[in-house]
């Protein structure tokens, strides 16, 4: 007996002595492998009468369960200790700057992000897109309009023109977006809710003109759509546009050749340190011109004037981008200037609209 | 158009102020730009006493005043040679800022003695450029008065923008009815007392345009002999002043007077300095005059003029002559008040550059009805200012009739304002404005246009004055009914795909630009345009002469103007219109985009964790095919061709997409040496060009019913395969010859290793790790072999290409 107590303290040494899972193995092979110890103890008990294998069975049995248990704890620990070290190896400097990803780094410019809020509260409403080219003719940007030949309405436009070509017809670059107005009557029959943004040209540049510029067209023919729609269309949109429930809006009787009666909107604001605030203090923007469509637009397109009728506006879009967004300086929005961009500019995934807005 | 307070007044009978009337004015329709009233600024200014004058002890040039002001005595120091004791002069205080210099007077001690302001002069305040002693007022005037009511200049001026069509506004008396009418105040009448004269006026004048009279309908005059022509009074030199106009002399400062009092251009010729008699004609070309402007105007033949036996005098309607302008010598005039083709003035004033008031108006229109009455009023003026004799009043022509009835029916009002005004109120605004109005059959108004209202011709016209007159405030705001459906897609197909472009590229961490659409014509021409056609003829400046035939050439500058501010890592993108020609149709639409430096689409600038290298080909290509595949097509149905894109880009390093063998869908790669050379910038840059148009349209069309989805239950397998080939071996061709050996069983082909060099030499390995698909069993090896077998000599057929060993 004396020697199995040897034997098992000597295994166990041996087990706890293992410094890894490859000397532990040989550790096992010694004790329990064909030629180990144990096995060699458990071989023995053949040869026993069945007393003695009745009384030193068990025993012999135990003694290897023991040693089979002590491999397997020292077996979880050396893993446990393993792991410690191969864990505390792997440690990094989790502070390390990672890169933000491209839908972070990415813009959309302020107009295209205006257009796109613009053309969804208008989707609201029923309208529609519609756009033209900006090489037009005389017929569309002007006469159709009823700017008549020669008059000073038409020298207030600052056309950029083209050379003339053989058969004698001069292009321009469209000063306006109202020739979309002509085209929509002419390929469409009422009712016409239509919205068409677009660049526009006029040969004029300081702080708050630049020779290009975006405009949004707006146009409503049908039998009975008179001023009090066309007021009540604009004020809609400029609560939602702005995103405040009230807007002072003033409506002042003006001309334009192609509108009969005729009105530009000036819109209240006030400029703080905090940013820009609507429906307050002294200052107005004009922000659009509008009106009544001119009978003689609708002759011109093919519509009686004593059966249809309609309002038309023309929006300066990069004005109330401005205003929305408190860019100071209408010229750096054709810069470029990737700093102006990144700063004033929507990331690619601040989609506008019913579903968007600010977090 | 400028006016006074007190001038308005002088028509407009009022108790309303200054801001009242200011506002009235805005609502209907003629919009204050400024109301300036010099008075609050100037009411430090008043006249003093100088009791004493004394030497200045430590100053030969410098005297010591003693000034009464009214309140007290102060002591001020005067450099003036005219001061004296016993003047009156305006005094201003410490605290004062003098309007001609913008100083701000403060108390101070010169030269020992102390001085409590200033006594000005005209040039001090502003009055003239009279600077030779301080301003010497008549003894009559009080101590203590305000400087601005001594001068008159405490008349507020009124600025108001006149739209094109209120002709009649672009004067005093037109301005003053529209308020009346907006229930401001009574139109004042002014009578007028004729000139009763049987003596005709001794030089007569010839309208002599054959059948071109149209352009010149009357012409009437009036000779005033003996007149004496020298300094307007002060109330007329304080107007014209107030509103900004220089007096000249008593009867040029009349004509200005007219002009903006009630509207009427006049000319007044120096009668002595013509010779023989007038003629209104058309210029022959070539044909020369001195202007008033003391510019010397060369003629074109077609212009209105009037000339005299020795050449033309006036430009008709827009500027007088030199030779035989009015001045302080002036005996004899001769009054012209005439009608002008509007056009006809319009084009003359134009092509001579010649802006003035009287072109403005005879451009806009003049009342015809008024061309006599005004020449009346003139001479009236004429004789009041500077005595005389008049002749009779003589006219050239008939005076038009501008009779003209609207047929008027009053529930246009609310069919197109939506306010529900009643008749009697319509008929009551019309009337005030000078309409006369009376009932057709009880059912509609004959409404009589005025003759200063040659803008009102149809029945929206006249509801146009009755809304601003009632007031737009008053019009009702009313929703637009919703529409009865729902609209659907509100864009084009064109507009959506420029919005997936744009958001594509933002999302690969571009930044959208806007550039003009006009660049210079050495940019254009590298990008393929500069036709004379597109070159605009009166651009803004030189480098926007020519519309863009791409987006590159503005993006390029942008990059240069990054780069030279110190951001060279720029990635930026535009989708807009470019123009291959005038047409509509040449109108295409693009989206294109740069990347410069280190800008790639995981991120700009160095980093720890990239390898740092600058943007090549594959980023541009990258981006192409990302907004081609947003659009819609399958990457991998394209053709990418090397060889063919155009010549601004690396003739090796770029490439054309395709899907048909015609239409190029895109290009991208670095840009050409010499591009940026012309650019004047450095590498490295890459750039890609869409035609957003020429990508097909999904032919599924409006069906959105996706493909059934086939999965399988057996893994995929995968091999790996490297070949051997020529250099110029297409990557392209190789994979599609691997995907070709077996439709069926390969359902993908992926190149991840390419090594040149070492043993190679002039060939290149390319690996690629082809899947299989099993569908219904198990693949076994004889399987596997077989599809190998296929996959090696398809592509050894299609390329050259062995099995690396």
């Amino acid at each position: 007996m004396a020697e199995w107590d040897q034997l098992e303290r000597e295994l166990i040494a041996a087990i706890e002595g293992a410094a890894d899972d490859a000397a532990l193995e040989v550790v096992r092979v010694a004790a329990l492998g064909k030629k180990g110890s144990v096995s060699a103890l458990l071989k023995c008990l053949g040869g026993m009468s069945p007393d003695e294998r009745r009384s030193k069975g068990p025993l012999i049995n135990s003694l290897r369960d023991r040693i089979v248990d002590a491999i397997a704890v020292r077996r979880v620990a050396l893993r446990t200790a393993a792991l410690r070290v191969r864990l505390a190896h792997e440690r990094v400097d989790v502070t390390l700057p990672v890169r933000r990803g491209s839908v972070h780094d990415g813009r959309i410019h302020p107009v295209s992000q205006v257009i796109d809020e613009i053309m969804i509260i208008f989707a609201d409403m029923g309208f529609s897109l519609a756009e033209g080219s900006d090489i037009e003719t005389d017929y569309y940007n002007f006469t159709a309009l009823n700017f008549p030949e020669g008059h000073p309405a038409r020298e207030m436009h600052d056309t950029f023109f083209f050379k003339q070509d053989h058969a004698g017809e001069r292009l321009l670059l469209r000063t306006h977006t109202s020739p979309v107005q002509i085209h929509s009557m002419e390929t469409r029959k009422p009712p016409l809710r239509i919205i068409a943004p677009g660049r526009t040209y006029r040969c004029d540049s300081d702080q708050t003109h630049t020779p290009m510029f975006h405009q949004l067209e707006g146009l409503v023919i049908d039998r009975d759509s008179h001023l009090g729609h066309l007021k009540w269309v604009l004020q809609e949109f400029c609560k939602a546009f702005f995103e405040v429930d009230r807007v002072k809006m003033r409506f002042r009787p003006s001309f334009f050749p192609f509108t009969e009666p005729s009105l530009e909107v000036d819109i209240n604001y006030t400029r703080t340190d905090a940013g820009i605030r609507f429906g307050e203090g002294e200052d107005w923007l004009e922000i659009l011109g509008c009106g009544m469509i001119h009978p003689t637009v609708l002759v011109n397109c093919g519509l009686d004037p004593s059966v249809y009728q309609g309002f038309a506006w023309g929006m300066g879009i990069d004005r109330i981008a401005m205003l929305k967004y408190g860019m100071p300086d209408l010229r750096s929005f054709f810069e470029a200037d990737i700093r102006w961009l990144k700063h004033y500019g929507f990331r690619p995934l601040d989609f506008p609209g019913l579903i968007g807005g600010g977090a | 158009m400028k006016f006074t307070l007190s001038w308005l007044k002088e028509y407009l009978e009022t108790e309303e102020g200054l801001d009242t009337i200011a506002a009235a004015l805005t609502m209907i329709g003629l919009e204050v730009e400024r109301v300036d009233d010099p008075a609050p600024r100037l009411s430090l200014f008043k006249s003093v006493l100088v009791e004493e004058v004394e030497p200045h002890p430590n100053a030969d040039r410098l005297r010591v005043c003693l000034v009464d002001t009214g309140d007290t005595k102060i002591s001020v120091v005067c450099g003036a040679h005219n001061v004296r004791s016993g003047m009156k002069a305006v005094f201003a205080p410490a605290g004062a800022t003098v309007p001609g210099t913008g100083m701000v007077l403060s108390k101070t001690v010169i030269r020992g003695v102390e001085s409590n302001g200033m006594l000005v002069s005209e040039r001090e305040m502003g009055l003239s450029h009279e600077h030779d002693g301080i301003i010497d007022l008549s003894q009559d005037v009080p101590v203590g008065v305000p400087f601005a009511r001594i001068f008159g200049l405490d008349d507020p001026v009124v600025d108001i923008a006149v739209t094109p069509n209120r002709a009649d506004c672009l004067s005093v008396l037109g301005i003053a009815r529209d308020l009346a009418a907006a229930g401001l105040g009574r139109l004042k009448t002014r009578p007028l007392v004729p000139v009763d004269s049987d003596v005709p006026p001794s030089v007569q004048v010839m309208i002599d345009l054959g059948d071109q009279a149209r352009l010149c309908p009357a012409f009437a005059w009036c000779h005033v002999r003996g007149v004496q022509n020298g300094p307007s009074p002060d109330w007329l030199r304080q107007r014209l002043h107030a509103i900004g106009l220089n007096s000249i002399n008593a009867l040029v400062d009349m004509t200005n007077f007219m002009t903006f009092d009630c509207g009427r251009p006049l000319h007044v010729f120096d009668a002595a300095k013509i010779n023989g008699n007038l003629q209104v004609r058309l210029a022959r070309r070539g044909e020369k005059m001195l202007a008033l402007d003391g510019r010397v105007h060369e003629l074109e033949a077609g212009m209105l003029v009037i000339a005299d036996d020795y050449g033309i005098v006036s430009i008709a309607g827009i500027m007088g002559g030199e030779r035989t302008g009015c001045d302080e010598m002036t005996t004899d005039v001769l009054i012209e008040s005439a009608l002008w083709d509007p056009l006809c003035i319009a084009r003359t004033g134009r092509r001579l550059g010649i802006d003035s008031d009287a072109r403005y108006r005879f451009e806009r229109g003049v009342d015809p009805a008024f061309v006599i009455p005004g020449l009346e009023r003139a001479t009236r003026l004429t004789l009041d200012l500077c005595g005389g004799v008049a002749s009779s009043l003589s006219v050239a022509g008939h005076v038009p009739d501008a009779e003209r009835v609207v047929h008027f029916d009053p529930r246009q009002v609310r069919r197109l304002s939506g306010l529900s005004t009643d008749d009697d109120e319509i008929g009551a605004v019309l009337n005030a404005l000078g309409f006369l109005t009376s009932w057709h059959e009880g059912e509609t108004f004959d409404v009589s246009v005025p003759s200063w209202r040659a803008d009102v011709t149809t029945q929206a016209d006249l509801v146009e004055e009755v809304v601003r007159i009632v007031g737009v405030d008053k019009v009702p705001s009313v929703p637009l009914p919703r529409p009865d459906a729902v609209i659907g897609s509100i864009q084009t197909i064109g507009q959506r795909r420029r919005g997936l472009a744009r958001r594509n590229l933002a999302a690969r961490g571009l930044a959208e630009a806007m550039t003009w659409s006009f660049i210079s014509e050495a940019h254009a021409t590298c990008f393929g345009g500069g036709q004379r056609e597109l070159e605009l003829v009166n651009p803004i400046s030189p480098d926007m002469s020519h519309m863009r035939p791409g987006l590159l050439p503005g993006l390029i500058n942008a990059v240069r103007r990054n780069v030279d501010r110190g951001f060279a890592d720029v990635a930026l993108f535009e989708v807009g219109q470019v123009y291959r020609g005038l047409r509509p149709d040449d109108q295409l639409m693009m989206a294109a985009g740069v990347r410069h430096g280190i800008s790639h689409v995981n991120g700009a600038g160095r980093h720890w964790q990239d390898e740092t290298k600058p943007v090549g080909v594959f980023d541009a290509k990258a981006d192409a095919l990302a907004v081609l595949e947003s659009l819609g097509l399958s990457v991998g149905n394209l053709r990418v061709l090397s060889d063919v894109a155009p010549s601004w880009f690396h003739p090796g390093r770029s490439a054309a997409v395709r899907l048909d063998p015609q239409t190029d869908l895109a290009w991208f790669g670095e840009l050409h040496p010499d591009v940026l050379d012309l650019f004047d910038v450095s590498g490295p840059l890459v750039g890609f060009e869409i035609f957003l148009d020429a990508a097909p349209v999904s032919r599924s069309g409006s069906v959105r019913t996706k493909p059934h989805l086939q999965l399988y239950d057996l893994q995929p397998v995968r091999r790996d395969f490297a070949f051997v080939v020529e250099n110029d071996v297409k990557a392209d061709e190789l994979i599609r010859a691997a995907r070709g050996a077996d439709k069926a069983l390969i359902v993908d082909v992926r190149l991840f290793d390419v090594f040149e060099g070492g043993a190679l030499e002039g060939r290149k390995s390319l690996a690629i790790e082809v899947t299989l698909q099993p569908k219904d069993k198990t693949l076994t090896d004889a399987d596997l072999e077989s599809v190998s077998e296929k996959i090696v000599a398809r592509v050894g057929a299609a390329t050259g290409g062995v099995l690396r060993k």
